[in-house]
This record gives C-alpha cells, sequence and structure tokens, in this order.
C-alpha cells in the first residue's frame, strides 16, 4: 500500500497528469465508438470506484476530499462524467444509425412535448427540490468561519472557490491582466458567439458525434481539460506557498521545488548569447514579441490547410479567423504550462516596465 | 386529453372589436413612456442611495511615516517581521547586492502578482506568497512563480534622535533602477 502510494506521489507532477490527461482525451476522441461502450465504460467505473476507495483509506487525502468545499466537486466530478458519456454514447449510436440508413433514435421516438407545461413544470418541481437540497446542505456542513479579515495575513494556501481554481491555476503562468480580465473575458464572449461562429446545422436537436468530432473535440478540450482537470489540480494537489503536492502528500509549507524562472529574453540574450540583455525593451523582447505574433497571426492560415482543413471550407472567412483566435488562445495556456512546467519559462514577452507580459 | 390538442386556439374564435378596452398606439407609447420614466427615476434614486456605501464608516489610515527603533534593534543578516501587522513591512538589514553595501532596507509586503502577503520561510530564505506561488529573495527580488516584479523598497533614512524612520510614501520599484538611490537603503 504504502509503495503504491509513494509511487503515485512520485508520477503526479503537473506535467505527467496534465500530458496523460491529454493522451487519453485524445484517444477518447479519436476511438469514441469503442469507448462509449458499456463493456469498456464498466470496467473504467469500477476501476474509479476501486482507486478512489483505496485514496480514501489515507488520512492526508481523506481529509481533503471530505472538506465540505471540496466534495461538490466529487459531485461534479460523477454528473460531469456521467451526463458527457450519456451525451456522447449516444451520438455514437446516431453516427451508426446515420451510416446504416435508419432513422435516429430522437425521429423513431418523437418525444416532442410543450414547453408550457412539460418543461416549465420539470424546471419548477426542481427548482423546488434543490432549494430542499441546498437546506439540508447549509444545515449538514457549516461554512468554514474564520477571524476577521486582515489585509497583512493571507492564509496559505489562499484559494479562490472551488469552481474558479481553474482561474486562479491560469494566474500562476499569466500575468493578472491576461489570465484575469482577457481570457475570462474570451471565455464567456467565445462561449456566447459559438452558436454564431458555427452555423453547421449538423447536430441541431439530435445527438451526433462522427458529423462534429473537430467542435465537441474543441469544446470538451476547453471543458474537460481546461476547466475541470485545473478545477481538480489546483483542490487537491496545491498546498501551502501554492506548491505542487501527490495526492497523499502531506501539505508541507517548507517544500522546497526548483522553480527559479526564467524570461524568454534572458534565455536568448544571457544563456545563449553571453551578452547580457539589451537596454532598449524592443530589441530584449524582439524574439518573444515576433513568437506571439507569428503564433496569433502565421499560425491560422496554417490551421486552415492542416487540421481544420474541413471547417476553413465550411466557415466564412472571417468567422474561421475568430474561430482560430479563439482556439489559439485556449491553446495557450497550456503551452505556456508546460514551458513553465519543462523549462520553468516565465513569460515569452516580459516587459514589468509597462505591466505587459505574456 | 393530449395536450397538444388542449392547447390549440379554438377554431371558430372571433376577433371581437371593443372599443372601450381598445388601446391606442400613442396612448400605448406615451404609457410606455411614463412607465420607463418611473422605472428610470427610481433606479436613478436607488443608484444614489447607493453612492452612500462606496464611503466607508470608519477609515483606518494608519501613519504613513512612523519610526520603527534603533539600528542595532535590527539584526544583522535577520528579515524583522514584527512590523508587519502594524505597518505592512519587512525590515531587513544585512547585505544589499543592489547597492553592495550592508545595511537596512525596508519591503513592501504586497506581493507583486496580485497582492497577497506572501510568508517568510526562514530555512528557504525567502518569502513564498500563498495564492499563486511566487517566490521572493530577501531583497527583495522575485525568482519564482508569476510575480512579474520584486518587491518594493520604502524610504528609510535616520531621525534626528538615531532612530530609524519609514516613509510609505516613498516606493523604490527595483525595475526603474530605484534601489540604488540614496534614501531606498540605510547604510549603517
Ligand atoms: S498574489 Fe502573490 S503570487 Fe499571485
Amino acid at each position: 500500500m504504502e509503495a503504491l502510494r509513494h509511487t503515485i506521489n512520485a508520477f503526479a507532477t503537473p506535467t505527467t497528469i496534465y500530458l496523460s490527461s491529454v493522451a487519453l482525451f485524445a484517444i477518447a476522441m479519436w476511438k469514441m465508438e469503442i469507448v462509449v461502450k458499456p463493456l469498456v465504460m464498466i470496467p473504467v467505473v469500477i476501476v474509479t470506484v476501486l482507486g478512489t476507495i483505496f485514496a480514501l483509506t489515507d488520512d492526508h487525502f481523506f481529509k481533503l476530499v471530505t472538506l465540505p468545499d471540496n466534495i461538490p466537486i466529487t459531485i461534479m466530478l460523477a454528473t460531469v462524467g456521467y451526463f458527457t458519456w450519456y451525451a456522447l454514447k449516444k451520438g455514437v449510436e446516431n453516427d451508426k444509425r446515420l451510416s446504416e440508413n435508419r432513422p435516429l433514435i430522437e425521429q423513431e421516438q418523437d418525444r416532442r412535448v410543450m414547453t408550457w407545461p412539460n418543461l416549465v413544470y420539470i424546471e419548477f418541481i426542481c427548482l423546488i427540490a434543490i432549494t430542499v437540497f441546498l437546506i439540508f446542505w447549509s444545515i449538514g456542513f457549516q461554512a468554514p468561519l474564520e477571524e476577521p479579515a486582515n489585509p497583512t495575513v493571507t492564509p496559505n494556501p489562499a484559494k479562490a472557490p472551488w469552481y474558479f481554481l481553474g482561474l486562479q491555476e491560469m494566474l500562476v503562468y499569466f500575468d493578472p491582466w491576461l489570465a484575469g480580465v482577457v481570457f475570462p473575458g474570451l471565455i464567456v464572449v467565445g462561449l456566447m458567439a459559438l452558436p454564431y461562429i458555427d452555423p453547421n446545422p449538423k447536430g441541431n436537436g439530435y445527438y451526433s458525434f462522427k458529423d462534429r468530432r473537430l467542435v465537441i473535440g474543441y469544446y470538451l478540450f476547453g471543458f474537460l481539460i481546461q476547466w475541470v482537470l485545473l478545477i481538480v489540480l489546483g483542490t487537491f494537489m496545491r498546498g501551502p506557498g501554492w506548491s505542487f503536492f501527490g495526492p497523499f502528500q502531506e501539505w508541507d509549507p517548507h517544500k522546497v521545488e526548483a522553480l527559479t524562472n526564467i524570461n524568454l529574453s534572458e534565455l536568448l540574450w544571457v544563456k545563449l548569447l553571453n551578452i547580457g540583455l539589451p537596454k532598449n525593451i524592443l530589441l530584449r523582447e524582439g524574439v518573444g514579441i515576433v513568437v506571439v505574433l507569428g503564433y496569433l497571426v502565421a499560425l491560422p492560415p496554417l490551421l486552415a490547410k492542416t487540421i481544420f482543413k474541413k471547417l476553413y471550407q465550411e466557415l466564412s472567412f472571417i468567422r474561421f479567423q475568430i474561430m482560430c483566435f479563439l482556439f489559439l488562445a485556449m491553446l495557450s495556456l497550456p503551452i505556456k504550462m508546460i514551458l513553465r512546467w519543462t523549462i520553468n519559462l516565465k513569460y515569452i514577452v516580459a516587459i514589468p516596465e509597462f505591466f505587459f507580459n505574456i | 386529453m393530449d395536450i397538444k390538442e388542449e392547447l390549440k386556439p379554438p377554431q371558430d374564435s372571433v376577433v371581437v372589436e371593443d372599443s372601450y378596452h381598445m388601446v391606442t398606439r400613442r396612448g400605448f407609447v406615451s404609457w410606455l413612456t411614463v412607465g420607463w420614466g418611473a422605472f428610470a427615476g427610481a433606479t436613478a434614486i436607488m443608484g444614489a442611495a447607493f453612492q452612500r456605501f462606496l464611503f466607508p464608516n470608519v477609515l483606518r489610515e494608519p501613519p504613513q511615516e512612523f519610526k520603527i527603533g534603533f539600528p542595532n534593534d535590527f539584526l544583522e543578516g535577520v528579515v524583522d517581521l514584527r512590523m508587519q501587522d502594524k505597518y505592512g513591512i519587512w525590515v531587513v538589514r544585512g547585505f544589499d547586492p543592489a547597492t553592495s553595501q550592508t545595511g537596512i532596507y525596508v519591503l513592501s509586503v504586497i506581493c507583486t502578482h496580485l497582492g497577497c502577503t506572501p510568508t517568510w520561510l526562514e530555512s528557504e530564505a525567502k518569502f513564498k506568497c500563498p495564492c499563486h506561488g511566487s517566490g521572493f529573495y530577501k531583497t527583495g527580488i522575485n525568482f519564482e512563480g508569476p510575480a512579474p516584479r520584486p518587491l518594493e523598497r520604502f524610504r528609510v533614512v535616520l531621525a534626528e534622535d538615531g532612530q530609524v524612520q519609514v516613509d510609505k510614501g516613498k516606493k523604490f520599484q527595483y525595475e526603474k533602477g530605484e534601489w540604488t538611490q540614496p534614501e531606498a537603503f540605510l547604510k549603517v
């Protein structure tokens, strides 16, 4: 048991967790017909449950998971998992029906009803049920009351509400104006804009997967990996001093990690060329600026020729550009995260003189 | 009965002209104007009432300039946390690479990333921020985590009575090359 825990702790670094999740995600996207089969899913669920039971035997993990603040995360994981699987399974089945020229599930059993009263009643009942649930919840779990706020004392670790921990994790890699303003804004505006960017009627009103594989993958990546996974990482594996801990590792505020950061400009001018940082800011950050601009400007045409080829043909020019921009903005987070974890890269463009760091 | 059936409008309903209940276009628009006007007025009054909340009832403004004791109250090489709660400063006495001199300098306790208060870890000799993990050396230089620039230093001078006097009204920023200015550092 102990040995297993140690192995898991040793394996659990941000890079391994993140990359293996992305790999699993990619496999699922690629072989969805197989992945959603009960024959695959039931063992996965069993292993997950057994793994959780094993993990709960650990004191530290048990305390963490049963914290009133953290119980909603478990609920979220279960529901997100179930509903994602449900939708994808239906989508896969519809794909099969389409290819065999059979009517879709939705056509076969036409269960359309009126909004009023059917939907509104259900919503009303849900409202009551949730209210009751919340009342019992608030009786059962006490809100953690702490000392009066003191501006010179920050609790360690200081964590946002759990559903914002993905955002807080983002702040580790980007400047506040990016991670706190631009990216959340892009997420909200981007999600609102999606129906206008993507006018493809396929999948409207019925489950589907194959026809919309790229777009579904695009969305699920943002939600499952960039949001849900980061919440889990932020809650369970970030401890005092925002250091990274394995799931069974005691939170030691004195944990030392070799994290000395380096900016791209320092990497280039000091480490590589060995001539010290130039005085001129533009010259100093030139490479970083070129990299960032290249990423945002040169990549979209390239994507149009390669992985987004079909999308490029389907969408109008402006739509495609917006889509690409949102995609690249989303992807910039994992890129930056991995650069930080592996080579401790701090900022690609670092101009602290003007609060401009990317 | 089937719900869809039930909800269908009766086939033979006739539209009855009822001049008493008729609303003219002009009447409708003027009622609308009155309604929206009242709504806007009420909102404006509410908004004005809320202005009061922008101004706190109690304003705790600690003095910006204060004496913190004699230079010898501070031990060589020690990060002094005693003034953290009261004044929001850390006092360090020791060698300062920025000026290559030994003396006293005063650091702000506000993380330059988003403003949390880092904790001093004696055994690791660094300030570590609990919010996103920025780390600062004893000198205030940032070296890990997202903080874009070093901690700020405050003006520190020797008062007439020989005490160390700190002025939080004047700050010195490393990235602007201000740490080498005379009052950013007190030579002892
Ligand atoms: S506030 Fe200190 S690291 Fe973000």
